[in-house]
């Protein structure tokens, strides 16, 4: 079974974030293999250890997102693909999906995946919180707001898992040495005949969001069970 | 007039409050038409024309309630041909994204995604999109034909204005190709006792309620007040509580007459699920924790201690 895995680094979302000039979030910083594609890693490589294959990661990115496959190669992910090109700088999600279905045939905002399977003609298996497969078909349980749904489909497919799926392995010492010696094949956007056409969307202003007021604060010496009452009376619910 | 289209998203045969919302938003800015598919789409019809749409077209395929997304995909483009729409809205939710995702790329298309507000502006339509963890809203303009939007939960009101609906047949054949993602069970694990986003009350913890075996203190006052019970994203990745109940930009939006955090800093992701809501309070031990600042009452205290007996105000003042 030959597992795709898209990965994306993302600011380490334990720093503080900034903006840059353009209000694009400022990825100067730390960056960290996105938490959520590092489960998506761990899955594919416990389906590749029951099933055999290949786990191949791309991404899309700057060079630094070479950081990002490194670490899933650490953990164990065989080979990567850095789709890098300035001419894909600020890329919205369809030219981004474009570009990986491209990368992908060659081989949250959220918006990515379904817009990728669409142009790969794959059916999608989405918010896995539970994944098995036996190399031509999946299952998935598929989480909802009440529980789960139990989908199938047959292989080729698309898979989101949720951060539910796997507690992400630790990079060996062994698998961080590997890692420098595996393949990460760079793709420009003449290699994948994507054409950047105009974005689906322009920003056209940004502006702080409402912020509400701070009201009342109090230490609880014994009266702050009255004053919630209080408020809770007054706001009709009690 | 713009011809607007809204996807109405049909849970168990009934049109979702989140549809509903975006009915009232599309009033304003055109000619409603809205497109309902699968088992009870008929009747879901008539709610919609009781909030305001001119026509409703329908299909109740089974095959729309069996596989994910591709059979709603091809409606839509089938309908998208015939009707040529101004503006498509989908609310984002997870069954609608995944629809309107598959949609603009077959459209080619395009779409603005989380949108908090859609305004009509020089003949199109530009979006509010709240980013940067909601501190930020970027106004977007859709440069695609149609522009698709996706509204995040409780950005509108509910509210009825309208008549009666014309039901129209939408005829398409859904192809084998497009049977696909078979759902083939669904499993209920969480029988809330109140919704969580039709609470009047919402009641939420975070790593300051200690562990999981202090939840059932937020369950007693949630019934004592009729609400219901929220958490942290913290708390439901450490797996204290499920995902269900996760407020915040990775789980429900929700906008109830009081809302009370306990144990929870305030962190930009769960803070843009709940700040809309009328009032909040907060508990927490720490004074210059960020939800202080944007609560109307803070309460600098033990939660352990403040929420049992806040519970047996509450019953003793019902009771008196």
């Amino acid at each position: 079974m030959k597992i795709v895995v898209t990965v994306k680094q993302v600011p380490d979302p334990n720093s503080n974030l900034t903006l840059e000039a353009d209000n694009s979030i400022s990825r100067e910083k730390e960056v960290v293999l996105d938490p959520g594609d590092e489960c998506g890693v761990e899955e594919a490589l416990q389906l590749k250890e029951a099933h055999g294959g290949e786990v191949v990661l791309v991404s899309m990115g700057p060079e630094r997102a070479k950081d990002a496959i490194r670490k899933g190669l650490s953990m164990g992910a065989d080979r990567g693909v850095l789709i890098y090109d300035a001419e894909l700088a600020g890329a919205d999600a369809l030219l981004t999906a474009r570009a990986l279905a491209a990368a992908i045939k060659a081989e949250e905002t959220g918006m990515v995946p379904p817009m990728l399977a669409e142009l790969l003609g794959f059916p999608q298996l989405t918010f896995a919180k539970k994944v098995e497969a036996d190399g031509s078909s999946v299952k998935v349980h598929r989480q909802t707001a009440d529980g789960y749904q139990v989908v199938e489909a047959s292989t080729p497919a698309l898979i989101t898992v949720t951060a539910a799926i796997a507690e992400p392995r630790y990079a060996s010492l062994k698998g961080i040495m590997a890692a420098r010696s595996k393949e990460i094949k760079q793709l420009a956007v003449a290699d994948l005949g994507v054409e950047k056409s105009q974005a689906a969307e322009t920003i056209e202003g940004v502006t702080d969001a409402e912020t509400r007021k701070a009201g009342e604060v109090i230490e609880d010496d014994g009266t702050a069970v009255d004053k919630i009452v209080q408020v809770l009376s007054e706001a009709k619910v009690l | 007039m713009a011809a607007i289209l809204v996807y109405a998203e049909l849970n168990q045969g009934k049109v979702a409050t989140t549809s509903l919302e975006l009915m009232t938003k599309a009033r304003e800015l055109g000619d409603v038409y809205a497109v309902a598919l699968g088992a009870g789409a008929k009747a879901a019809a008539a709610r919609l024309g009781k909030h305001g749409a001119k026509a409703v077209h329908v299909n109740e395929n089974p095959v729309f309630d069996d596989y994910i997304a591709e059979p709603a995909t091809d409606a839509l483009a089938v309908l998208y041909e015939k009707e040529r729409p101004d503006l498509i809205l989908f609310a984002f939710t997870s069954d609608s994204r995944e629809v309107a995702g598959r949609l603009a790329a077959r459209l080619g298309s395009g779409l603005i995604s989380n949108a908090s507000d859609v305004v009509a502006k020089g003949g199109g339509f530009v979006a509010r999109v709240p980013y940067f963890g909601g501190a930020k809203v970027a106004t977007m303009k859709a440069n695609g034909k149609p522009a698709i939007v996706l509204v995040r939960p409780k950005s509108f009101e509910v509210s009825e204005k309208g008549g009666t609906a014309e039901i129209k047949q939408l005829e398409l054949t859904v192809g084998e190709g497009s049977k696909r993602a078979h759902i083939a069970e669904r499993v209920v694990e969480a029988s809330e006792q109140v919704k969580l986003e039709e609470a009047r009350v919402v009641i939420s913890g975070g790593r300051g309620m200690g562990g999981p075996q202090n939840f059932p203190l937020l369950e007693d006052l949630a019934s004592a007040l009729g609400g219901a019970v929220g958490a942290s994203r913290a708390v439901v990745d450490a797996g204290w509580v499920p995902y269900s109940m996760q407020v915040g930009q990775t789980g429900k939006s929700v906008r109830p007459g009081v809302y009370i955090a306990v144990g929870i800093s305030g962190a930009m992701q769960h803070t843009v699920g709940m700040k809309t809501s009328k009032v909040i309070i907060a508990i927490n031990k720490d004074a210059e924790a960020p939800i202080m600042k944007m609560a109307d009452l803070g309460v600098v205290g033990d939660a352990l201690k403040i929420v049992p007996a806040l519970t047996a105000a509450v019953k003793a003042k019902k009771n008196g």
